[in-house]
């Protein structure tokens, strides 16, 4: 198991669970990062901080800080 | 309407004099904005909710003969109050606040092409138990990528009508209108459907919710001297706000109960939470696993994917949007842009309204002889409010590319190039908007904030978005630019210079704003750094009729200030240069001179001489008059005070009664310089005037470095009433408009000073 921010550019990963209960996980929840929910990692922003990743078919920034909250398993891409 | 028959007189006066009130929500970037005005058109109204700073936004339309209010609320994805704000769309759509009539309908616009996760939304809608319609907006995009939604299927599943719509190419909408109808039907009729849903929540939960209610009334009932049934009515929240309160550990429904009942109810959500806990597990899990697999049973047999997954456009855009090197190029020509459009295209119509504005000088001067009736006619409201509204077309355009940017989504993407560099100075991405809206006026802008969670980083933005170019600066920049900065060209004439001063002068806000965040975020505003999630829509083509009421709205603004209080300060100035001194022989002159000017066909040189003559004298008078008048006597107070920044009484006058706003600054010159004389009927106006004006010792007062100066002065200065206020309103409290005003005048001023005192050096 690894945190989102430790995947590579278009690689993919499985949410295991997302840590904390507080204001900014609970956003994280309402905006698709769910256990079960595969999640790509797309890019980085032009300083290395935000990244981009798509979760339920939408694109979504987060910080790396708050990536690295997102406990996932890296797996292959899925088939959609 | 034929079953309106059936109800008795009363009743169908009732229903037919009724209006009722449709709330739209959903997610954001769902269509919902422009939905709203494809519905209401242009009959909308803005404000705010009363003791809260969301905007509210009512329309009004007519379905048949019923009447309809309708509500957008602020995109949101989730009904779970944490903050005051947050509890605004809840508020509306349960009226559980006494301010709010509550809602017959509601419409959630939901994106067709992220349906899982706006599903969330929807389950918490659906609990509600309200008459509710899905508008499955965006259904052309999913279909465009090959995914058919079987809307009857998903009705069925729901449990609540469900329409295909496209908000941007107006399809559906007819449909949507006649499904309202029908719903209000029902509710006029108190036909309501039974709204008894398949909740998202297990049977456990409700349970507890219900045990929770009752201990809830039972403590109003002890505590207030009421019958049970009003009490309960009164004093005990929403049911919705119940399972709020369970859910959301220190949310905005557990203070309200704590408000309205005491502090005594706490156990008894405490012990709730526990019970709850002990059956299910934890409340947040059990309801983000509980909402997420209500979602994914209800799109069963719903979705299917009719052609293979096309690439997408948005990920091709944003391959070169947002890439390393790429993404900041683009970034800079597109801000770069924006000024010279907006520099460049509203040359013609700001040429016509000044020319309108000198006919119509000029028709006011014909019927009315020169006195003091004319003078304020002229002097005070044609040339003070006039002088402002000639900059209306700049500002139209202004709010046009901001309008644009947003709606195509590239706003968002803008938050994320740039979240590093402001993270660096203590602000995040998130306050790229509220500061980029600040161009247009700090007052939306600091508004804006309101997207930020964390207070400090709110409060760190709204410090600074006063910093930001405001419009009503634009004027005073493209004034003195006009007059003081010549037009050669750079590159071979391929840029001119007076666009680069222009955005030189919206940068000196931003690389000011950027210490003082920083010196802030490292002392009053101390702490972790907040969080940054953000959802970067699909891009897609503006709403021409989003973006042009965005226009609209900003320029009904703009010249209703311009109309009331600039107007107010036109006269006002007017006076303070008119009084005390003694008029007469001035315009025993000016009869003169017009008589003179209207026998000039047959002009000999004995005539043409007199009138220079007299024009000299008028000129010198007018001159005497004003500098003896309370706006002299004011300005020369002052002068020792603007002497160090190369500014005269005139301007140390301006930068004085500007303080309301700073448009009030273009007023009040072209006040003053028509007063004085020095705007006469063969000047090309204000900016011929101020060219001309002398220090006593026959030095021109505007050369480029006091031009500069001015400009750096009101590019820095705090002059706004309404965007202190607003601060005031959205920190809840003296403190912080009052420290924004001092740092930045002692800024504004020192600023001015080091400009002035470089420049005359260098230049």
């Amino acid at each position: 198991m690894t945190t989102l921010d430790q995947l590579q550019p278009g690689q993919f990963g499985q949410i295991v669970r997302i840590d904390g209960f507080d204001g900014i996980a609970s956003r994280l929840r309402e905006m698709g990062f769910v256990p079960g929910q595969p999640v790509q990692f797309l890019r980085t922003a032009p300083l290395g901080d935000p990244m981009k990743c798509s979760v339920q078919g939408s694109r979504i920034a987060v910080r790396n800080g708050e990536a690295r909250r997102v406990y996932i398993e890296p797996m292959a891409a899925p088939i959609s | 309407m034929a079953h309106f028959a059936e109800t008795t007189a009363s009743e169908s006066l009732e229903i037919a004099t009724r209006s009722f009130r449709v709330a739209l929500v959903g997610n954001p970037n769902t269509g919902k904005s422009t939905l709203f005005n494809a519905l209401a058109g242009m009959n909308v109204r803005t404000g705010n909710y009363p003791g809260v700073t969301i905007e509210k936004k009512i329309g009004r339309c007519m379905f048949g003969d019923t009447s309809v209010e309708l509500v957008d609320l602020p995109g949101t994805y989730s009904l779970a109050p944490r903050s005051p704000d947050e509890m605004v769309a809840v508020d509306v759509l349960t009226g559980d606040s006494a301010d709010q009539s509550p809602v017959d309908l509601v419409v959630c616009v939901v994106n067709a092409t992220l349906l899982q996760r706006n599903l969330f939304l929807v389950s918490q809608i659906v609990e509600l138990g309200k008459p509710t319609i899905i508008a499955l907006n965006m259904s052309d995009a999913a279909e465009a990528r090959g995914l058919s939604i079987n809307t009857d299927q998903l009705s069925e599943n729901l449990g609540v009508r469900v329409v295909a719509i496209s908000a941007s190419k107006r399809t559906g909408l007819a449909e949507l209108k006649s499904e309202m109808s029908t719903q209000l039907e029902q509710v006029a009729n108190r036909q309501v459907s039974s709204l008894e849903r398949d909740r998202p929540l297990p049977a456990e939960f409700y349970a507890v919710c219900n045990e929770l209610r009752h201990a809830l009334v039972e403590r109003a009932c002890t505590t207030e001297s009421l019958t049970r049934q009003n009490c309960s009515r009164t004093m005990v929240p929403d049911q919705y706000l119940i399972e709020r309160m369970l859910l959301d550990r220190g949310g905005e429904a557990e203070r309200r109960a704590i408000r309205r009942l005491g502090a005594g109810v706490l156990p008894a959500i405490v012990s709730a939470r526990e019970k709850l806990a002990s059956v299910c597990g934890d409340p947040t899990e059990l309801e983000c696993s509980a909402r997420y697999s209500w979602a994914a049973h209800s799109l069963e047999g719903v979705v299917s994917r009719t052609q293979a997954k096309p690439r997408n456009a948005t990920d091709w855009l944003d391959a070169i949007l947002t890439h390393r090197v790429g993404g900041m190029i683009c970034f800079f020509l597109i801000m770069f842009g924006i000024f010279q459009c907006i520099y460049s295209l509203s040359s013609i119509p700001m040429d016509l309204i000044e020319s309108l504005t000198g006919v119509l000088s000029q028709f006011v001067a014909g019927i009315i002889p020169p006195g003091m009736l004319r003078s304020l006619v002229v002097d005070g409201v044609i040339a003070g409010v006039g002088g402002v509204l000639i900059f209306l077309p700049q500002i139209a355009l202004l709010f046009f590319f901001l309008a644009v940017l947003e709606d195509c989504g590239y706003m968002s993407r803008a938050a994320f190039l740039v979240d590093r560099v402001m993270t660096l100075f203590g602000l995040s991405g998130k306050s790229f908007l509220p500061l980029m809206s600040s161009f247009a006026c700090a007052v939306p802008g600091v508004m804006a904030t309101r997207v930020i969670e964390n207070r400090r980083d709110r409060f760190a933005t709204i410090m600074v978005a006063p910093l930001m170019s405001c419009s009503a600066r634009l004027p005073v920049y493209l004034l003195l630019i006009g007059a003081f900065v010549p037009a050669s060209g750079l590159l071979g004439g391929l840029i001119s210079a007076r666009p680069l001063v222009l955005m030189a002068m919206y940068f000196v806000g931003v690389f000011v704003a950027i210490p003082v965040a920083w010196i802030l975020k490292k002392t009053l505003l101390r702490g972790e750094t907040a969080p940054f999630v953000l959802e970067l829509p699909e891009y897609k083509v503006p709403s021409a009729r989003v973006v042009f009421s965005r226009v609209w709205e900003a320029s009904r603004e703009f010249v209703v200030r311009a109309g009331t209080m600039i107007f107010a300060a036109s006269i006002l100035i007017w006076f303070a240069g008119y009084w005390p001194g003694d008029h007469s022989r001035q315009f025993e002159i000016q009869t003169r001179i017009e008589q003179l000017e209207a026998d000039s066909s047959d002009a000999s040189v004995s005539v043409s001489g007199d009138l220079a003559q007299l024009r000299a004298e008028h000129r010198r008078l007018s001159s005497s008059l004003l500098e003896n008048s309370t706006l002299g006597s004011i300005g020369h107070t002052i002068e020792p005070a603007v002497r160090p920044l190369g500014w005269d009484w005139r301007i140390g006058v301006g930068a004085v009664a500007s303080f309301p706003a700073r448009e009030v600054i273009i007023a009040t010159l072209g006040t003053i310089y028509s007063l004085g004389g020095e705007v006469d009927e063969q000047d090309d106006g204000l900016i011929a005037a101020m060219r001309a004006s002398k220090w006593p010792d026959g030095r021109p007062v505007f050369t480029t470095p006091v031009a500069l100066s001015i400009m750096v002065f009101f590019a820095l200065c705090a002059q706004c009433v309404s965007t202190l206020l607003v601060i005031k309103r959205e920190t809840n409290s003296w403190f912080w408009p009052a420290l924004s005003f001092t740092y930045m005048t002692a800024l504004a001023y020192v600023g001015s000073l080091l400009t002035y005192q470089i420049g005359s050096r260098l230049f």
